[in-house]
């Protein structure tokens, strides 16, 4: 667990504001069965802190399954926490209220993952990057569409009248996820959350869109939370990496220090099954951890990771959670591997 | 007559769909061979025909097909001459099976896995049930599956197991070749590493051949004997996984090569602007001219295939 | 919308469709014409008139087509009346009064014998002196003559009715008076003999001053194009009216439940919680209420009203199987990504529904919409036929009702049920087809079949 101490620390460190600060935030989903009572918890996200300052850009990487999207809906404002706190610019965005929400909603963008079905397919691109304006009470038609068109050109989408009149569907992948990075960016947010943007995109388009993110983020100083599983993607653009496995991070590190040294063993294995194309890879095997994650509801008692974990400590790690431990400066880690005594 | 030192040689493979705007050239003049006990491995982007082109050898065919010819060569004999029904008896499942798309998604919800998986042996082989799950026990065996879970239904299982059972189910019939359409697109990371394993222990220990149709060329290489490289219905580049990945000719390839981001090297990755041709109505010349930085006149001509120290390559450049 | 036009270019090449959608045109086209030419208010005189109005049609007769399909022609109806040709009447002086003399030619040229003769007498006098009387006499075309009758006017309009009287009967040896006239002499069976009748009649007023008008009336064995019915009324007027009344119960039925339905739906799977659960419970209970006798209880006991019962076919409907389709959709819609960011850029929840989750049901409501139409014509028609009609409105049901009272199978008056029938079907068709046509347009699953 981040510490007051540590969190200073990071800030000072940086000589950047905190704008986002997530502490110690749980989201639980209750288990019904039938209707009648709640007979557990599905703990999709069980005790994250961290802090992001503004025009800094993070990724968290995960498996499905490991709560990465409940964390991001849950920064997002679409999941209430069961506990702690998401607070953004000074705020705790859950205990905003109508007129507070309608201001942080405006504050951040939201690129998803699927960009066909991010847009609604029976608007054409003008109505879809209307909509945020008028929700966000731009009243001036004509402002609108000057800031339409200001947003079409920022994420080439140009020339800007061949696109504005189109519908999803006549659009490539690409481009449709340029639209979904305009509506993220209409209001001029102060923090993006790209969920998977490129994994559904063919690799020549990929790149090409990570970098139109990567060049938002400077040109406008963006905050970024970039959730993905491709480990190769992130150092492109994130300056910290954080790995989250069974609802927790386990990892929290500078990208090149997290690359060249990672400490937790689940953050080896991802780094050892993520391939680079090289002909050699069909003459080894790769090491995978066996099993798969655990169940959300029944987490294994501990480090959550030890019964996949090929260095386990007997006696240890199954019977206590590992607190968060920062072994080398700014890389912080919940393993028990690195205890100092 | 062909001889029979291919296990698959496919001639100039021609797959069209009728649609409202014109017939689809999904598949048009497809040349490619396999050696026996090696995968391929086809890549592309999405819309670019790879799909199409499993179909094809497969016969596996929508209704809507315009056109539809060509020559497949299985172990010397061209398996396009025969009807639907000895096709299906002597080729489908029993010479070359398939993990379709979304395969963890494809098994039927209300049979047990284990009978799923013994279903072909008993169509094709024609063995009687007992037999049949007895092969499907070693199947599983063989793909990493629990001996336990012949009796469980699809929704017990996580993607990454059900995606195993497909596996297995292509391979009850000890078939030559498996194709594989994007085996694990829709699989996490640790689970994608662990059917490649899979597939490579089942490669070495079977002598089973694989295609492998994907559009990641990162994971492809973990798999990959040979490559083929297709763009706007056609291979552009046909080459060994050895030489590919370190050099690949096609100016596509190439560029496709450095738009892949990397773990364990520093180069920037770099986009290929502009779209791929519409299949309804591609260029007559080389289809990639237009987002060819190489490009010259000749390019205005369809580039025929050029042989490069046994690599084939249909581009002008190699002329 | 560039969607909407889009479709219209795919309907096009349905050519089922494209026929239905010019018959539905047709009918809406007409709908309009009927009642701007026929206003509601006149429609529902000549529908509930009575005799006063429909006097001068016969009872109960098919229409004038089934002549072409005839060997032996049924007469039509024959009006000769003096108030539209002055030029027949002449007039002699005689005594105090006049003598007014009429001469009607009556050409007959039907292979059967009319329904019936009848004549009204007009007079104008100013009722002091004695009734003017009228003598009647006959001439067939083969030249013989005889007196039909001699009677006073007693009242202003007097009606003379050839079939009660005794005395003619006697004069025409127990013949009915439509055979006897017309019959050919000494023909076994009577048939009728074809050419000019000449009815002549002389009226001998007492005063110079009176004046008399002559109405004649052949009831024939047919009507108009459509017939006539029980009441002598024609049913063009019924068959007219029913079509917007058809339309308007269709359209309305069909678009309100769709329209509501679907709405209550979104709502529903939107909020979920007990919104959700208290809207699926109200259907389930509703699905099992029996809907015709409700609706049956309600003609009964409150209204028969169109519009009351229109009103309760909707409210009972908007609760059916469509509310639970409509919800299996909306729960895949509202998981959709594009609802997830309408949410994270602060869309309400009243924009979300409507602006995001309904609009993507469009496509499968549009089909929903133009099947459902006959479903609701053919309701009105079944409640009109089991005597829950509108009271007042003329119907195609009401039409089939009053055949089906009447015996119009077993008389064999089958063009009294065929007629409406053949409208409903017409339009329940059209609708039908144009829905399944529309479907396989905008249901991508049915695309290419």
């Amino acid at each position: 667990m981040l510490t007051q101490e540590q969190t200073a620390s990071i800030s000072t460190a940086s000589g950047r504001d905190v704008l986002l600060s997530v502490r110690n935030l749980r989201v639980w989903f209750e288990l019904r069965r039938f209707g009648f009572g709640i007979v557990g918890h599905v703990r999709a996200v069980d005790g994250v802190s961290f802090d992001l300052h503004s025009g800094e850009a993070i990724a968290v990487v995960g498996e499905s399954g490991c709560g990465k999207s409940s964390l991001m809906r849950t920064i997002l404002g679409l999941h209430r926490p069961t506990e702690g706190q998401v607070i953004f610019d000074g705020k705790d965005i859950h205990a905003l209220g109508r007129e507070g929400l309608r201001w942080y909603r405006s504050q951040v963008g939201y690129v998803q993952q699927d960009p066909f079905g991010a847009l609604p397919p029976f608007m054409n691109v003008e109505q879809i990057l209307e909509e945020p304006l008028i929700i966000a009470g731009v009243k001036d038609r004509r402002e609108r569409r000057e800031r339409i068109r200001q947003v079409m050109e920022e994420v080439k989408l140009s020339p800007v009248e061949d696109f504005l009149g189109k519908f999803p569907h006549m659009l490539s992948g690409g481009q449709q996820q340029r639209v979904v990075i305009a509506r993220a960016m209409i209001l001029r947010p102060k923090m993006i959350v790209a969920d998977e943007p490129v994994s559904m995109l063919d690799a020549s388009v990929r790149v090409e869109i990570l970098k139109l993110l990567r060049s938002l983020q400077e040109r406008h100083n963006l905050a970024f939370i970039y959730i993905t599983h491709d480990l190769s993607t992130v150092k492109y653009f994130s300056e910290r990496i954080f790995v989250m496995y069974a609802g927790q991070l386990i990892e929290k590190a500078p990208i090149r220090s997290l690359l060249d040294q990672p400490l937790h063993p689940y953050t080896h294995a991802l780094l050892a099954a993520t391939s680079d194309p090289d002909a050699r890879n069909a003459h080894t095997f790769k090491e995978v951890p066996p099993g798969e994650p655990p169940s959300l509801v029944r987490p294994p008692a501990g480090c959550r990771f030890h019964p996949r974990c090929s260095r386990m400590i007997q006696g240890l790690c199954e019977v206590q959670e590992p607190p968060e431990l920062e072994p080398y400066p700014q890389h912080f880690t919940s393993c028990w591997l690195y205890r100092q005594d | 007559m062909e001889s029979a030192a291919h296990l698959l040689r496919v001639e100039n493979l021609i797959l069209h769909f009728a649609t409202l705007r014109g017939p689809v050239q999904a598949v048009d003049g497809v040349d490619f061979d396999l050696d026996y006990h090696r995968a391929v491995v086809i890549l592309g982007e999405s819309g670019c025909g790879k799909s199409s082109l499993a179909k094809a050898i497969l016969r596996l065919l929508p209704r809507n097909v315009a056109r539809y010819d060509g020559h497949i060569y299985l172990k010397g004999s061209d398996v396009m001459r025969l009807n639907d029904e000895e096709y299906r008896r002597n080729v489908r499942w029993v010479e070359i099976s398939m993990v379709p798309q979304a395969a963890m998604n494809a098994l039927n919800p209300v049979l047990r896995v284990g009978d799923q998986v013994a279903e072909p042996a008993m169509v094709h082989l024609g063995l009687i049930r007992d037999e049949a799950l007895d092969l499907a026990r070693r199947m599983f065996e063989h793909v990493g599956v629990p001996q336990d879970f012949l009796t469980r239904y699809p929704f017990e299982l996580s993607g990454g197991m059900r995606q195993r059972v497909a596996l297995a189910m292509a391979l009850v019939t000890s078939p030559s070749l498996i194709i594989l359409d994007e085996p694990t697109s829709a699989l996490d990371l640790l689970t994608q590493a662990n059917i490649f394993n899979v597939l490579k222990r089942i490669k070495q220990e079977l002598g089973t051949s694989f295609i492998l149709i994907t559009h990641d060329i990162a994971t492809s290489s973990e798999l990959a004997d040979d490559v083929a490289v297709m763009y706007a219905g056609q291979i552009v580049e046909r080459s060994d996984a050895e030489r590919f990945f370190h050099e690949p000719l096609h100016p596509y390839s190439r560029m496709l090569m450095a738009s892949v981001p990397r773990l364990r090297a520093d180069q920037e990755p770099e986009f290929i602007t502009g779209q791929p041709p519409s299949l309804i109505s591609p260029p007559t010349g080389c289809r990639f001219a237009d987002r060819c930085p190489l490009r010259f006149a000749k390019c205005q001509e369809p580039p025929p295939i050029f042989e490069v120290d046994g690599r084939k390559v249909r581009c002008w450049k190699y002329a | 919308m560039n969607q909407l036009s889009r479709a219209f270019r795919d309907l096009s090449r349905y050519p089922s469709a494209v026929v239905s959608l010019i018959i539905i045109l047709l009918m809406i086209i007409a709908a309009i014409w009927i009642v701007i030419a026929l206003p509601y208010r006149e429609a529902v005189r000549l529908w509930r008139g009575g005799e006063s109005v429909w006097y001068q049609l016969p009872k109960t007769v098919p229409p004038k087509w089934v002549n072409w399909f005839r060997r032996e022609k049924l007469p039509e109806t024959l009006i000769l009346d003096t108030r539209q040709h002055l030029e027949w009447k002449t007039y002699e002086p005689a005594g105090d009064g006049r003598r007014i003399i009429v001469e009607f030619t009556i050409p007959f040229q039907a292979d059967q014998f009319p329904q019936e003769l009848s004549m009204y007498f007009y007079t104008t006098s100013s009722g002091n002196a004695k009734a003017p009387f009228v003598s009647l006499s006959w001439k067939t075309p083969d030249g013989r003559s005889m007196r039909v009758s001699d009677f006073g006017l007693q009242s202003a309009k007097f009606n003379y009715r050839f079939a009660q009287d005794q005395k003619l009967a006697q004069r025409l040896g127990g013949e009915d008076h439509n055979i006897g006239l017309f019959a050919e002499p000494q023909s076994q069976p009577p048939k009728p003999l074809k050419g000019d009748y000449r009815l002549k009649v002389e009226i001998l007023t007492f005063e110079a001053d009176t004046d008399v008008d002559v109405e004649f009336i052949q009831y024939g064995k047919v009507y108009g194009w459509f017939g006539t019915d029980h009441m002598r009324r024609d049913l063009k007027v019924g068959l007219l009216w029913g079509l917007p009344v058809a339309l308007m119960f269709g359209l309305l039925a069909s678009v309100g439940t769709s329209l509501a339905a679907m709405l209550i739906a979104a709502i529903g799977s939107w909020f979920g919680g007990w919104v959700d659960d208290l809207i699926q419970r109200i259907t389930e209970i509703n699905l099992v209420l029996p809907f015709l006798p409700i609706l049956i209880m309600v003609g009964t006991f409150y209204s028969r009203s169109i519009f009351v019962i229109l009103g309760v076919t909707v409210l009972l409907s908007i609760f059916g199987g469509a509310i639970k389709s409509y919800r299996a959709i909306f729960l895949q819609v509202r998981e959709m990504p594009y609802i997830e960011a309408a949410r994270a850029y602060g869309a309400g929840d009243a924009r979300i529904i409507l602006r995001y989750m309904v609009p993507r049901l469009i496509p499968l409501l549009i089909p929903a919409l133009v099947s459902g139409i006959p479903s609701y014509v053919f309701l009105e028609a079944s409640l009109a036929v089991i005597g829950l009609g509108d009271p007042v409105l003329p119907t195609w049901g009401k039409i089939i009702q009053d055949a089906e009272f009447n015996g119009a199978l077993y008389k064999g008056m089958y063009y009294w049920v065929l007629e409406p029938s053949f409208l409903l079907m017409i339009s329940g068709l059209s609708f039908a087809v144009l829905g399944f046509s529309l479907d396989r347009i905008f249901n991508p699953r049915l695309r290419g079949m």
